[in-house]
């Protein structure tokens, strides 16, 4: 694998978020390769979302920094959000335009140049199913074609890092198969931060499994070194995530 | 960018029927209101001719009608700024722009510049109820200019002070009734400030539009709307970018 080689298009270094007294995210190093699925794993309430959160911007972490692509997330947030695409946790959708304006919109939020608009608009209905679904306005679609709808809006730019919450949350199992083949199809060209429950969507889609528990990062493991030691992702999950009191 | 947001912003606007009904009722109103000023102008007509120097039809028409728009606007903000932050809060859309490569005061600005397009249709249609009177007489058109300039930069005050009322909440009718509260607060003070000429006659933003309305263009009182509006717009950025960081 040429992993080890490829340029680092994301480094995290000790970022911590609390509320209050109480610490969500605590002293979190993360690095992430072109070209690479990462899988972020945890139980409820380990402070994946707001990990996520915290890198695309939404959220300023207490300590820590951000470096995107080279550039630091708070020195120079504009140049270092063009390089991300983020599908938040509940999909931003706009209820009342059809899909084609509101993916024009994200579009030029992202400053797609206007004479690529119409080819970004195709390839990311493409991608994400929805070529037929352009004049449908977003609030006649089922969850999982809104769903799609928030992928769509994520990539659509070509993003050197998409970072993804939970994507396949409330999708048919068919659905669910389309959109894992189009995150492994984004991981060739992008770096992809994925977080989910489902611990064989990591299997099937990542190359290196991050696991979160109380805040902290307690295992960072590409899942070939797993196989390897012939362990087995759901049991290495439950002996880390037990709760140590 | 700012016209990115601007333009998505009066789309959402119009795509919905707040917008022309608001539009359809201040229309109305408005005329309704000229109706009868134009009414009592016949009436009395006959007696101006009396008199040296009578004030024209823009002074007993257009004038009114302007004071009248000033206060059917106060009731009509909140209705179009309530959901500008906070529905984009409640829906979740708000990370959507957030994590966009923009400001967030090119956010604001975009906000508000959309409101400002629209505020600019209706101030358009007021201005051709008041031409249309052309077909009777002449109009001081420096009065209606003057008119229409002051009660621009009143709505566009009223509109900054409804996005920041909005950016304080994810409830757009909690932000409507915010903005209208205020507002109101801001009219009485202008009640008040009728009886005794002391420093809230300076604060009054009504007193302020009355200048434009005789006629009188003030950079006293055009400073004060540009402060005004300023320095909403300006908490408002500092509310959205505090946002991320209030613990």
């Amino acid at each position: 694998m040429a992993i080890q080689t490829a340029p680092i298009t994301l480094s995290v270094q000790n970022l911590s978020r609390s509320y209050g007294n109480y610490t969500v995210v605590n002293n979190v190093n993360l690095k992430l390769m072109q070209g690479e699925v990462l899988g972020l794993l945890g139980p409820n309430g380990a402070g994946k979302t707001t990990t996520m959160r915290m890198l695309t911007g939404n959220l300023a972490p207490s300590a820590g920094s951000i470096s995107i692509c080279g550039v630091d997330l708070f020195e120079e947030p504009n140049q270092a959000k063009a390089h991300l695409g983020y599908l938040p946790e509940i999909p931003p959708l706009y209820q009342e335009m059809t899909v084609d304006e509101f993916l024009r919109f994200v579009a030029k939020l992202h400053q797609v140049g206007n004479q690529d608009i119409q080819d970004a608009l195709d390839r990311a209905k493409r991608r994400s199913g929805l070529i037929d679904r352009g004049v449908q306005l977003i609030n006649t679609l089922s969850k999982g074609y809104q769903q799609r709808v928030g992928i769509a809006q994520a990539i659509i730019h070509c993003p050197d890092i998409i970072i993804l919450d939970e994507p396949t949350v409330g999708l048919d199992p068919n659905q669910m198969r389309e959109i894992r083949e189009l995150i492994r199809e984004l991981g060739s060209t992008s770096s992809v931060i994925l977080s989910t429950h489902i611990l064989s969507e990591v299997e099937s889609v990542c190359d290196r499994v991050n696991i979160m528990h109380q805040g902290q990062l307690v295992l960072n493991e590409t899942l070939t070194a797993l196989k390897e030691k012939n362990t087995n992702l759901e049991t290495v999950f439950a002996q880390l995530t037990v709760n140590r009191q | 960018m700012i016209f990115t947001i601007a333009y998505k912003e009066l789309r959402m606007l119009f795509l919905s029927p707040l917008a022309w009904i608001l539009l359809a009722f201040s229309q109305i109103v408005l005329t309704w209101v000229f109706l009868g000023r134009l009414d009592a102008f016949l009436e009395i007509q006959p007696q101006l001719m009396q008199i040296a120097n009578p004030p024209g039809v823009t002074e007993i028409i257009v004038s009114p009608v302007f004071a009248i728009a000033a206060i059917v606007l106060l009731m009509v903000t909140p209705l179009l700024t309530m959901r500008l932050v906070a529905e984009e809060r409640r829906n979740n859309t708000l990370a959507l722009l957030i994590s966009a490569p923009i400001s967030i005061t090119s956010i604001v600005l975009g906000k508000f510049f959309s409101l400002l397009v629209f505020f600019c249709i209706v101030i358009g249609l007021i201005l051709a109820l008041c031409i249309s009177l052309l077909a009777g007489g002449a109009l001081d058109f420096g009065l209606l200019l003057s008119g229409a300039v002051g009660l621009f930069l009143l709505v566009a005050c009223y509109a900054a002070l409804g996005l920041y009322v909005s950016s304080l909440t994810a409830q757009p009718v909690i932000a409507a009734i915010g903005a209208l509260g205020v507002l109101l607060g801001f009219w009485i003070m202008d009640l008040m400030a009728s009886d005794l000429d002391g420093w809230m006659l300076y604060f009054s933003l009504f007193k302020h539009f009355e200048q434009f309305n005789y006629g009188l263009i003030d950079t006293f009182s055009i400073g004060y709307f540009i402060l005004f509006m300023s320095f909403f717009l300006a908490i408002t950025i500092r509310r959205m970018d505090g946002e991320r960081v209030q613990a």
